[in-house]
């Protein structure tokens, strides 16, 4: 149970945001598409290019750059 | 023609209400408008405006009410374009109701996009939507509780199979009569409350056009929009304590914003906890299967280049050789009809000439290829329905990150296919400038359907077995030169990182037949209205200037139009095409794509256009020059109409003229390229 980036995360991993380390715009994006605090991420894919996780339901495709500020609590 | 006022509340002078439909992306927010307005209800794309906001209207109990289908967004700040365009629409046109269509499977983050309605102060009913969806994945929804937590009526809706329709109008049209009953408290901790009060309590008697509980929420988020109404408002921007506050709040900006949306989203929870039930673990979807290889990492690219091969294969087994001669037989017998009765009239001979080679050879020309215009577009519609398009900015995004620019930008390109105008509109949803602007430069080079008569000419005079796969490479090689000039911008004119990449990928669905027809019919009847308007004119136009001056042979190198096509053309020598016909036909082309079909059609061949004109194709081109004929007509100078866009949403003018040429010299250095070194090899 670590702090990681969501990009450090295999596929089928979970995760709890703890915080977004980016700048204004992305964190703000990033919150309205629900990658807010408290929010549970699961990964599926993880391999080349944009991530693509499970958030609360719908699938969403985050790139490689975005997910690296993404700060998850790792849950596996 | 709209006859709907700048006031959206009037129709043709009557007093009317109005229901705005607002939603995230993929809420199904488009398919409820339609299955609210039906198909027999006029959706008018406003000319000029944006292609996102829609306009329709609804009768129930004898009553007539606008509905306006607001673009998809996730959240009402002034971030890009589309979010602009709804936002102004609920603040400036007051709607008296606003339809929240909510995607029931994911209520969460759709939630997010109400409480910001909430805060707004507008009146909101819940269109749950795609509630079977939700059953299926056996997601729990308390409606009673939603509806309690939120102070607004919450209607359960399938808009695919037009569920819960009556219910949301009966619902909408209730709540316009009455005030809100309660509206929910959101706290943002107590320190932005307390600030957020002492802004309300400036504002209150200084009865402003927006809710002083917004315009608070607002400036405390540092939103731009709003300081820039502040600095506009002498009243406000002459106060010093005003003043003051707001400097306090610049400097907390970013630190309050956060909280604000954090504390959005406690709201959003508090009332999910209690009104929504999801299974703990979530089983494999059919979309995440089909994912696995659409997306995969090596087979990702190759999938898609086949749907797109497969897509062009089609349109001509179908839209050719299968649908292809009705139209032209249609066309050849009606127009030896109308001539044969024009002779047995007497008729004036210029007013048969006219019809023979300028209406039927030029207008014609054109409409002979409807069959596949709707093809393609029915095709491009399934793919568009099924969700199939964000896997495909999806594959791209590596490509497009390699050339300083990010996959959502190929939805643009995508949409570009169709037609530049929506694809140019299409980069609205792009919030970084820089995306944006490259995005609109190099989208005319992404050939639209327009185009597609000027290949199929060619292609059926020179490679009538080949038609799919030149048209696919065709199609590939505007993508390749769209990307090259997306690497040289983003290099030289517009530097900067490229923005970061996240989109929503929405689940796979069955497409519809009537959302498929329906934008198949948006796109071809737009194609009817162009031969009905434009080319008509230009027909007309290059007609009259083939007649004159009196006496010259009709179609005659000497005639004006001979003359001025003899001037251009020796620009195209070098590009193997150098007859005052072709250079006519590029020149007309630029007022509409189908222009140069209707002019090569018409100076060519008259009636029985259609093999004559193959025929006549046949004698003055080579297959080389063909090649080179087609590159140029798939990358020079877009239409008038394209033009006229990027000017307005780059809102320059300069960038609109710049477009205008270095299209043009692209276009041309490929077309000479082509021709010199098939020359070279030995082709001819």
């Amino acid at each position: 149970m670590g702090k990681k980036s969501l990009i450090q995360l295999n596929p089928g991993d979970k995760g709890k945001v703890q915080k977004i380390d980016a700048g204004g715009n992305a964190t703000r994006r990033l919150y309205e598409m629900g990658f807010n605090t408290g929010s549970n991420v699961q990964v599926l894919k993880n391999d080349r290019g944009p991530l693509i996780v499970s958030l609360s339901g719908n699938k969403i495709a985050v790139g490689r750059g975005l997910a690296q500020k993404i700060i998850v609590e790792d849950l596996h | 023609m709209s006859f709907v006022d700048n006031d959206y509340h009037m129709v043709r002078g009557i007093q009317v209400n109005t229901i705005a439909l607002v939603g995230n992306p993929n809420s199904g927010k488009t398919t409820l408008f339609n299955a609210l307005t039906g198909s027999n209800q006029h959706v008018g794309n406003w000319p000029g405006v944006t292609v996102e906001k829609k306009e329709g209207k609804i009768k129930f109990n004898g009553k007539t009410y606008n509905i306006v289908d607001l673009p998809g967004i996730y959240s009402l700040g002034a971030f890009s374009e589309d979010e602009i365009v709804a936002r102004d629409f609920i603040l400036k046109n007051n709607p008296d109701i606003v339809i929240n269509v909510v995607d029931a499977t994911n209520i969460e983050r759709n939630l997010y996009l109400t409480t910001q309605l909430l805060e707004m102060g507008a009146k909101i009913v819940i269109a749950l939507n795609m509630i079977d969806e939700a059953e299926e994945r056996n997601i729990n929804l308390n409606i009673d509780a939603l509806s309690e937590k939120l102070g607004a009526p919450v209607v359960p809706t399938i808009a695919s199979k037009k569920k819960g329709i009556d219910e949301l109008i009966k619902k909408s049209i209730e709540l316009m009569e009455k005030d809100i009953e309660h509206k929910p408290h959101i706290s943002y901790g107590e320190s932005i409350d307390k600030e957020i009060e002492k802004v309300k309590d400036f504002l209150s008697n200084k009865n402003l056009e927006y809710p002083p509980q917004w315009i608070a929420i607002k400036l405390l988020e540092g939103d731009e929009y709003i300081y820039e109404f502040i600095n506009n408002h002498e009243d406000l921007s002459s106060s010093e304590e005003f003043n003051k506050m707001v400097e306090q709040f610049k400097k907390n900006a970013e630190k309050y914003e956060l909280e604000i949306i954090d504390k959005r989203y406690e709201f959003v929870n508090s009332i999910t906890n209690e009104g929504v039930k999801r299974p703990d673990v979530m089983e494999e979807t059919m979309t995440d299967k089909i994912d696995k290889i659409l997306t995969h990492k090596y087979l990702g690219l190759p999938i898609f280049a086949l749907i797109m091969l497969i897509v062009f294969q089609l349109t001509f087994a179908i839209g050719e050789d299968l649908l292809g001669g009705l139209v032209e037989e249609g066309i050849e017998i009606l127009g030896g009809f109308i001539e044969s009765f024009l002779i047995s009239i007497n008729s004036p001979d210029w007013i048969i000439s006219f019809v023979a080679e300028g209406l039927i050879g030029g207008v014609g020309a054109v409409l002979e290829f409807i069959p596949l215009i709707v093809v393609l577009y029915m095709l491009m519609g399934i793919l568009e329905d099924t969700g199939y398009m964000a896997r495909a900015a999806y594959v791209m995004d590596n490509i497009m990150r390699a050339l300083g620019l990010q996959g959502k930008t190929f939805i643009s390109m995508i949409v570009g296919f169709g037609c530049n105008v929506p694809g140019i509109m299409a980069t609205r949803t792009l919030d970084n400038k820089k995306d944006r602007m490259i995005a609109t430069l190099i989208n005319p080079f992404m050939s639209c359907g327009a185009k597609l008569p000027i290949y199929l000419v060619f292609i059926a005079a020179f490679f009538p077995d080949k038609g799919g796969l030149v048209l696919f490479f065709i199609y590939l090689l505007g993508i390749f030169i769209a990307l090259l000039m997306a690497k040289i911008f983003s290099n030289t004119l517009f530097k900067g990182e490229p923005s970061y990449f996240i989109m929503e990928l929405p689940p796979y669905r069955l497409p519809t037949l009537r959302n498929v027809l329906r934008n198949m019919w948006d796109n071809v009847s737009g194609f009817l209205k162009r031969a009905g308007t434009t080319i008509f004119a230009v027909v007309t136009i290059l007609w009259v200037l083939a007649m004159l001056p009196i006496g010259v042979e009709p179609y005659g190198e000497s005639s004006i139009l001979g003359r001025i096509g003899s001037f251009i053309a020796p620009v195209f020598k070098p590009a193997g095409f150098g007859t005052w016909q072709a250079a006519v036909g590029l020149f007309a082309g630029i007022a509409a794509k189908e222009a140069v079909v209707a002019t090569l059609g018409m100076v060519y061949a008259g009636v029985g256009e259609g093999t004559e004109l193959i025929a006549a194709m046949q004698r003055v081109f080579t297959p080389l020059t063909a090649v080179s004929f087609m590159v140029m007509t798939l990358l020079y100078t877009p239409c008038a109409a394209t033009i006229a866009t990027i000017k307005k949403e780059t809102n320059s003018s300069k960038w609109a003229l710049f477009t205008v040429l270095y299209t043009f010299i692209i276009g041309w250095i490929a077309a000479v390229l082509v021709y010199q070194i098939g020359r070279l090899l030995g082709f001819s």
